[in-house]
């Protein structure tokens, strides 16, 4: 098991309801019920589901942006949901993060030097007259012009703001980075320049990503393993080659089904889920899928299920194959 | 054969011209809003009236001459004296400091500690937050005139401080909880969840990373409120609660117009100062007012 580079074991998220005369807690929202998965070192690990079904919380809870409710995260063996303070401050280092929104996640008043030093002067990195030098060549690797660090983030478009992004989590030089759909906010021809630079940053720099992502065609290309979420909850977690040719889990099985496929020989009869996603504050009794999933049977409305070893690190949560 | 230029050596880089930060942008804007220009202009006119008040009287302002009451406008005295023989000339270009040490004073302390605490408050959030909120909107809910009232009752003469310090007292809790709006929106924003990603300290987060996004607003709230401070001091000394004769203050020289005759006979007594407090407030609110324009922060107005 030494090879898990990241291990997530039953992490839960909870944010409390509060309502009433007196701002009592009233109740949960699960925006992450009991997930468990593993990174391996150097590889990207996909993590896909619809919108609001946990996936930036679970992404913020492993960097502990967010306090985790329960459950273990593993990283290198520490355990970092028990660390706390400078422990955890220096642990960071090793595990960052890109965000959803370029145009949001770059502080507005700092210039790209000062945003891609920054984490080099807090971890104190390398000798100080080198550090600038160090941005430049940042800078270099992530595409973006060398002249431009005197900028500021908005005389940058979204895509050279990703960039500026990734420079940022890469000038510590981290093991694993979390990338919290790094490209649904920019236009479709700049995306695919984004994960390809994403790409042979991990060729070089031998990183290990969580891909997260709204949709299985976005992740197909990047991804080795690919896990994937509902309400919550891991429904299912395959290499991707077997997730995209034997999905198990009825709700992979119609999230593919909708999926453009390049081969018309392989067309997939499309499979339409009826009814609207649950609230996370109340989900279903028993497999959270049951009011939606075309094979339910008694057992999944009373009874949730585990997370069932199909082999070949394939791993899916549903009483079909109990 | 190409040329390849060595990218690693600083040496290549071209110099960039200089570039602006978003804060400096509104900077620029606001200069080219006229009516916060005319509304900065005249302030500083007043200010500097106000601080050359020495050089610019022609009778020591706090000295009553009982020989010479009630004067009409002349030569000697250019704006005439008042019933208790006062020159109302030098105590009009002397009075505005009331006004505006009082004004920037109270505004100064209530940011202080509106930032202070509305930063931690907002920052931290859970239970630091709701106790610190519970606090502030136990202040908030105190009768402030009453309390002004008080304390300036009890110090049988009202001074500057204790003016400073009950007004201060009273208005830091509105800004407080504006100042906490603000941090709380702001945690939330992916830029400071990534300043804590890549390991800042909570102090720089809050003050490298989120003071900088929160200052416009919160001038913009300064502004305002010092104008509101400046109407409630010349309000109060108008009333008879501010600072007692001999120093004067414009809403005490307003109060002489309370007096039929003074107010239809004799307009020189008191028309200068009502005009300059007018105009003091009035500026500042065009001041405030461009500096929202100009940075675009919605909302901030209470
Ligand atoms: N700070 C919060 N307080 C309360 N509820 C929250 C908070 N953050 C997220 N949630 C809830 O948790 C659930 C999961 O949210 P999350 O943002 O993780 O979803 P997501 O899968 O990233 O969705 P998206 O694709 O829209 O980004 C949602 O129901 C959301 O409303
Ligand atoms: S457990 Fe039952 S309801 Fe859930 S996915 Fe499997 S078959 Fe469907
Ligand atoms: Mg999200």
């Amino acid at each position: 098991m030494s090879n898990h580079l990241l291990e997530v074991k039953k992490l839960s998220k909870y944010f409390p309801i509060k309502g009433g005369l007196f701002k009592r807690k009233v109740g949960d929202v699960k925006a992450v019920d009991q997930v468990s998965f593993y990174v391996k070192k150097g590889e990207t690990f996909g993590l896909v589901g619809e919108s609001g079904c946990g996936k930036s919380t679970t992404g913020r809870t492993l960097l502990r942006l967010m306090e985790p409710t329960d459950g273990q995260i593993l990283f290198n063996g520490v355990d970092l949901a028990t660390l706390k303070g400078e422990t955890l401050r220096k642990a960071r280092r090793d595990l960052q993060m890109v965000f959803q929104d370029p145009y949001a996640s770059l502080n507005p008043q700092m210039t790209v030097e000062q945003l891609i030093e920054e984490p080099l002067n807090i971890h104190n990195i390398g000798e100080k007259v080198d550090r600038k030098d160090r941005v430049l060549q940042i800078m270099d690797t992530v595409g973006l012009n060398k002249n431009f660090g005197g900028r500021y983030p908005h005389e940058f478009s979204g895509g050279q703001r990703q960039r500026i992004g990734i420079a940022r989590a890469l000038a510590l030089q981290p093991k694993l980075i979390v990338a919290d759909e790094p490209v649904s906010a920019l236009d479709v021809s700049i995306q695919s320049q984004v994960v390809n630079l994403m790409e042979d940053l991990q060729q070089e720099f031998g990183l290990a990503y969580v891909f997260i992502a709204h949709d299985l065609s976005v992740v197909r290309h990047i991804s080795d393993r690919v896990g994937v979420m509902y309400l919550g909850r891991m429904a299912e977690i395959a290499p991707k080659g077997e997730l995209y040719t034997k999905p198990a889990h009825p709700y992979t099985q119609a999230l593919l089904s909708a999926v453009p496929v390049p081969n018309p020989r392989l067309k997939r009869e499309r499979i339409i889920l009826k009814g609207d996603v649950p609230s996370p504050a109340n989900p279903p009794q028993g497999c959270a899928f049951h009011p939606r999933c075309p094979k339910a049977f008694d057992r999944c409305k009373v009874e949730r299920p585990e997370m069932i070893h199909l082999g070949s690190e394939h791993y899916v949560a549903c009483h079909l194959y109990d | 054969m190409k040329v390849s230029v060595e990218l690693g050596n600083k040496k290549h880089l071209k110099k960039e011209e200089k570039h602006v930060s978003p804060f400096q942008l509104g900077f620029q804007r606001f200069l080219q809003n006229k009516m916060a220009f005319v509304g900065l202009i005249v302030l500083s006119i007043i200010v500097l009236l106000t601080v050359a008040s020495p050089w610019l009287t022609t009778h020591n302002p706090e000295l009553t001459d009982l020989t010479s009451q009630d004067l009409p406008p002349s030569g000697e005295h250019f704006l005439g004296t008042d019933s208790m023989g006062y020159d109302i000339y030098s105590r009009l270009v002397t009075g505005g400091r009331v006004s505006l040490v009082v004004g920037f004073c109270t505004m100064f302390f209530t940011v202080v500690i509106g930032i202070t605490f509305g930063s931690i408050a907002g920052y931290f959030g859970g239970k630091v937050d709701s106790l610190m909120m519970r606090f502030t909107d136990l202040m908030l809910n105190f009768p402030f005139l009453v309390f002004v009232l008080f304390l300036i009752s009890i110090f049988e003469k009202t001074t500057v401080p204790l003016l400073i310090t009950a007004l201060a007292l009273t208005s830091w809790p509105t800004t407080t909880r504006l100042v906490r709006g603000i941090f709380l929106s702001l945690r939330e924003m992916e830029y400071v969840q990534s300043a804590k990603a890549v390991g800042n300290k909570n102090f720089r987060i809050i003050f490298r990373h989120m003071m900088p996004n929160a200052i416009a607003p919160i001038i913009v709230n300064a502004t305002l409120l010092m104008a509101q401070m400046i109407s409630i001091e010349a309000a109060l000394s108008f009333l008879g609660f501010g600072i007692p004769d001999p120093t004067p203050a414009w809403g005490g020289m307003l109060n002489d117009g309370m007096d039929y005759t003074v107010m239809t006979e004799k307009p020189w007594q008191w028309i200068p100062a009502g005009v300059l407090i007018v105009f003091t407030v009035l500026s500042i609110n065009f001041i405030g007012d461009g500096l929202r324009d100009a940075f675009d922060t919605k909302s901030t107005r209470r």
